[in-house]
């Protein structure tokens, strides 16, 4: 070793470069540092993965299988295969990482659990795990989002949860994880908070990861058995960045493969209406990380706009940033109105209705077809059905929604 | 001169304990703010002014409203500074604490912030969502600038943080009367006197106890455990919309600071 050139920083924990941390009020740390513990245990407990690989197949109905599309883009060029996360229990990939959550908790001896939604997917993966567990679930919503996805709404409460609507702020997901904050501070001796991103203070960015990476070890090797290769492009919505983080992760060494992240760009970058914080966001801290987002010069946050209340949230999981710093990861963005057409298609040719934070990564394939690309594969995560969404598409479609 | 001190100094010798009361800058508006601040200057030891933020993770709602309120009157740094620069003219020996959230800092940029909030003559700065595990930038900035970072001790620290907070917190220490958030929601609770004991043998700056105190027998049972002094905010905000107003319930407050 020379001692003649200064170390790099070293890696700190928690962080991804210099994203990340854990930026909370003390009194949240030590419940952050007993789940930090209890993972690190869980990790490397073999009755853990067991106990989590039985409730993924048998509960959750993993592995979800890759469908390759017959019409969507036919002639175009590309050949799109679907992750069809879509078809998990619960409707989403959220489930996945709720689970291992789940005993997380139940590990740990926490008698109630709490989680924020957005478009409440999550929410509902927590409430049907909650029934399951038979453990008492609360959770925040924006009072939105409640209106937008009101589908979601019912399902929460016929699986037992308490739903509760926010109506402070922009009465969205923000919103919601600040009010699943505030009841944290007061309850984490009893109350796991099972937050259902990438985003958030350290552990839970690792943490989610780790449990969503099965999207993409699955899908690796199901496009090795149908393809032989890896696909030449992987492509994901970016809410909080988790379906994104899970199916990226197992693909980041294949350096033939290009990663593409599509964020929510609403009503158009230029409109100031929109969720693409790696695009136009600034670094700031929010919900106890350092990490990109929508801010004004006062440091105050600003509110996001999207179609999808999934991705309708003015900051990033911190690992992204990183992967964008590094030039690892492509991050584009999608308007509300080229989420719709993909909806729209995706439902006409192919029987799939995504979810609308999914119909972001299909609208970015829809927009490269168009560009007459050389013929290449790509593998785009559908992390979610469209169910949630009919109600609220129709509205749109029926133009009585501006 | 450091204002703290002889703050703590000065109560010493007449047998009191310090009251502190807390307001949103701005509130109700920035041009309406000093005419709210005033009278709590009346029966104050020292001062503790929150940056009105638009995410206030640690503040109940009578805070978050306020916040909400200033920040929708059009208050901005410019006007907290100016606001901030009137009272330490009009007041030069008050200790004045920022509350703030890692953001406004943040988005400043940490030099100038401090470097800004000292040249108005503030005292100390507490960030809300920045423990002591991630304090360093912000307090070599603070104490680059002769500003006091200020830490908050929960009933929950373990020995390592607590003797990392004890060393860091400077001017003094905020203490939290039990979990949660601000706000009268969930009543005051008491420090355990262990808690209060443990932090004087870590060589800790006198404890302020806040969160919840609404009303004297709180005031009282938390100078009992041992505390320097009481922080006050979200009662004052409830109290004023009460036919009797704020006055007479500030008399109440600082008369139980009477050690
Ligand atoms: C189907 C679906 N996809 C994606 C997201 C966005 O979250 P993330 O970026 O963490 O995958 C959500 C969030 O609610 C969702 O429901």
């Amino acid at each position: 070793m020379s001692a003649t050139h200064p170390d790099p920083d070293p890696p700190r924990a928690g962080r991804f470069g210099r994203w990340g941390g854990r930026y909370v009020p003390e009194i949240l740390v030590p419940a952050l540092d007993q789940l930090e513990t209890a993972f690190e245990h869980a990790r490397c407990d073999p009755d853990f993965q067991a106990e989590l690989s039985h409730l993924l197949t048998h509960f959750a109905g993993r592995p979800t299988p890759i469908t390759r599309c017959a019409n969507f883009l036919r002639g175009s060029g590309l050949e799109v295969y679907l992750k069809r996360e879509d078809l998990l229990h619960g409707g989403a990939h959220k489930t996945n990482q709720v689970l291992a959550q789940m005993l997380l908790a139940r590990r740990m001896g926490k008698r109630r659990v709490i989680a924020e939604t957005g478009a409440g997917q999550h929410g509902v993966a927590v409430a049907l795990a909650g029934a399951r567990f038979q453990i008492p679930v609360r959770i925040y919503m924006g009072q939105r989002d409640c209106e937008r996805q009101a589908p979601n709404v019912f399902r929460m409460k016929l699986f037992g949860a308490e739903v509760i609507p926010v109506d402070s702020g922009s009465a969205t997901l923000k919103d919601a994880m600040n009010e699943a904050l505030r009841d944290w501070a007061a309850s984490y001796e009893q109350t796991h908070y099972l937050v259902g991103t990438v985003a958030g203070p350290h552990p839970f960015p690792t943490l989610v990861r780790e449990f969503q990476q099965v999207i993409g070890e699955e899908a690796r090797a199901q496009m090795l058995e149908e393809c032989g290769h890896p696909p030449d492009a992987v492509i994901a919505c970016v809410g909080g960045g988790s379906n994104a983080i899970g199916i990226f992760s197992a693909f980041l060494a294949d350096s033939e493969t290009r990663l593409v992240g599509v964020e929510p760009a609403g009503q158009g970058l230029a409109s100031g209406r929109h969720g693409a914080t790696l695009a136009r966001g600034t670094p700031g801290i929010l919900h106890g990380a350092e990490t990109m987002i929508l801010t004004d010069e006062e440091g105050q946050i600003q509110e996001s706009h999207s179609i999808s209340a999934g991705l309708d949230y003015p900051g990033v999981g911190p690992e992204h940033v990183d992967l964008c710093e590094r030039g690892r990861v492509e991050y584009v963005s999608a308007t509300d109105a080229e989420a719709l057409d993909a909806f729209t298609r995706l439902s006409r040719e192919e029987g799939i209705i995504p979810a609308l934070e999914s119909a972001h990564a299909l609208a970015y394939c829809i927009r490269l077809a168009r560009e007459r690309p050389p013929a290449s594969r790509m593998l785009v995560n559908l992390s979610g059905r469209g169910d949630k969404d009919l109600s609220h598409v129709q509205k749109y479609l029926d133009g009585s929604t501006p | 001169m450091n204002r703290y001190q002889d703050l703590f100094n000065r109560l010493r010798k007449t047998g009191r304990a310090a009251f502190v009361p807390f307001a949103i800058l701005g509130y109700p508006s920035p041009a309406s703010s000093l005419d709210w601040i005033r009278p709590l200057i009346e029966r104050a030891d020292a001062l503790e002014l929150g940056f009105p933020f638009s995410d206030p993770i640690a503040d109940g709602p009578a805070i978050q409203k306020a916040a909400h309120m200033a920040l929708r009157a059009g208050a901005t740094r410019a006007t907290h500074f100016a606001i901030l620069a009137r009272i330490r003219a009009e007041y030069p020996d008050l200790p004045i604490g920022l509350l703030v959230y890692a953001n406004l800092v943040y988005r400043t940029g940490l030099d100038a912030f401090y470097e800004t909030a000292h040249q108005a003559g503030v005292d100390s700065v507490l960030v809300a969502d920045v423990p002591v595990s991630e304090i360093q930038p912000f307090s070599n900035a603070a104490c680059a600038h002769g500003i006091d970072p200020i830490l908050i001790a929960p009933p929950n620290a373990s020995d390592r943080t607590l003797a990392q907070i004890a060393r860091t917190s400077q001017g003094y220490t905020y203490v939290l009367s039990r979990s949660g958030i601000t706000g009268t929601e969930t009543v005051a609770g008491r420090p355990s006197n262990e808690l209060l004991a443990r932090l004087r043998d870590l060589g800790a700056p006198p404890a302020l106890v806040g969160f919840g105190i609404s009303n004297p027998e709180d005031v009282r049972r938390v100078l009992r455990a041992g505390a320097a002094g009481v922080i006050v905010g979200s009662s004052l905000i409830e109290k004023a919309k009460t036919p009797q107003g704020l006055r007479p319930y500030l008399l109440e407050l600082w008369q139980a600071t009477r050690l």
